[in-house]
């Protein structure tokens, strides 16, 4: 467990050292790469092209064996694009376009005294929050509906 | 472009932490799941999340405080901006799983179709928000 912790905090080290190395952690920087029809920055290219292409590298050769430090990997099982996949993403984007901040970098500012990430960072778990409300609103919702079509069925028998 | 050579060492970086997380831990890098998680915890769950995003935090403040050339605040956006947008950040990566890193950085590297889509949805529309806030309603932020 203390490995298991120890591991977590060192590759936490390692991402906050690689946003903030690479300007990740200043939305000017990631708004000049989303601003195509401006003055392009391509510098988010970089740290993307580099990330992805080290995972690519990596992630293959490590998914063949097990974890040193726990009994299996733990990968969403969720194959399918479907609706709720798409309009996620697109309300992310929307949000990212607006501010160029997204979760790694607004949270890091934290760390930088950034007096954006005091508004952002509570403004987005409130986000999350709200979500989870009206997620867990549409499964009740469901629930019930369900009960409802299947209670003759459940009497006819 | 002059810092392009650090741009790609930092994403090195990113990619061998989230690399790291997974052949050891066995877990995604992900930031936005790593947030949701720390929100609603479950047994077992809330301690790797919490230390994780701490040391990059921490990280983050010490490479800014010990690297040559300050970041610059930005100062003149609003703060209303800033509210929205995280709200927006915090519903949509928690609807669809995920974000840059999640998707971007891991599920990419894993050459997973759904991260692939949710990337170049989200780009989409990030690419078209900054332009319509830079270019068709200019002075709004």
């Amino acid at each position: 467990m203390t490995r298991y912790l120890l591991s977590a905090l060192g590759c936490g080290v390692l991402f906050g050292a690689g946003l903030a190395m690479s300007g990740m952690t200043d939305p000017r920087v990631v708004l000049g790469f989303l601003d195509v029809f401006g003055a392009f920055n391509p510098t988010l290219l970089f740290v993307l092209g580099g990330a992805v292409a080290t995972t690519m590298l990596t992630f293959r050769l490590i998914l063949r064996r097990r974890p040193v430090l726990a009994p299996a990997f733990r990968l969403s099982a969720l194959v399918r694009v479907d609706r709720r996949l798409l309009v996620g993403a697109g309300l992310f984007g929307v949000g990212w376009g607006i501010a160029g901040y997204c979760p790694g970098p607004a949270v890091s500012g934290l760390g930088i005294g950034s007096r954006e990430a005091l508004w952002f960072v509570p403004a987005m778990l409130v986000g999350m929050g709200l979500y989870e409300l009206v997620a867990r609103l549409m499964r009740a919702h469901v629930a019930a509906r369900n009960a409802a079509t299947s209670t003759p069925d459940a009497l006819r028998r | 472009m002059e810092n392009w050579p650090l741009a790609l060492a930092g994403g090195i970086l990113i990619g061998l932490s989230s690399s790291l997380l997974l052949w050891l831990n066995g877990r995604i890098a992900g930031i936005s799941g790593m947030c949701g998680g720390l929100l609603f915890p479950r047994r077992g769950e809330f301690a790797w999340r919490g230390i994780f995003l701490l040391g990059m935090i921490g990280a983050a403040g010490a490479y800014m405080a010990w690297a040559p050339g300050a970041l610059q605040p930005r100062i003149d956006f609003p703060r209303w901006g800033l509210v929205v947008a995280g709200l927006l950040v915090g519903f949509g990566t928690r609807m669809g799983n995920g974000c840059t890193s999640g998707h971007g950085v891991c599920g990419l590297g894993r050459l997973s179709v759904r991260s692939l889509a949710a990337v170049a949805t989200f780009m989409a529309t990030a690419i078209l928000t900054t332009a319509v806030v830079r270019h068709v309603l200019p002075g709004v932020l």
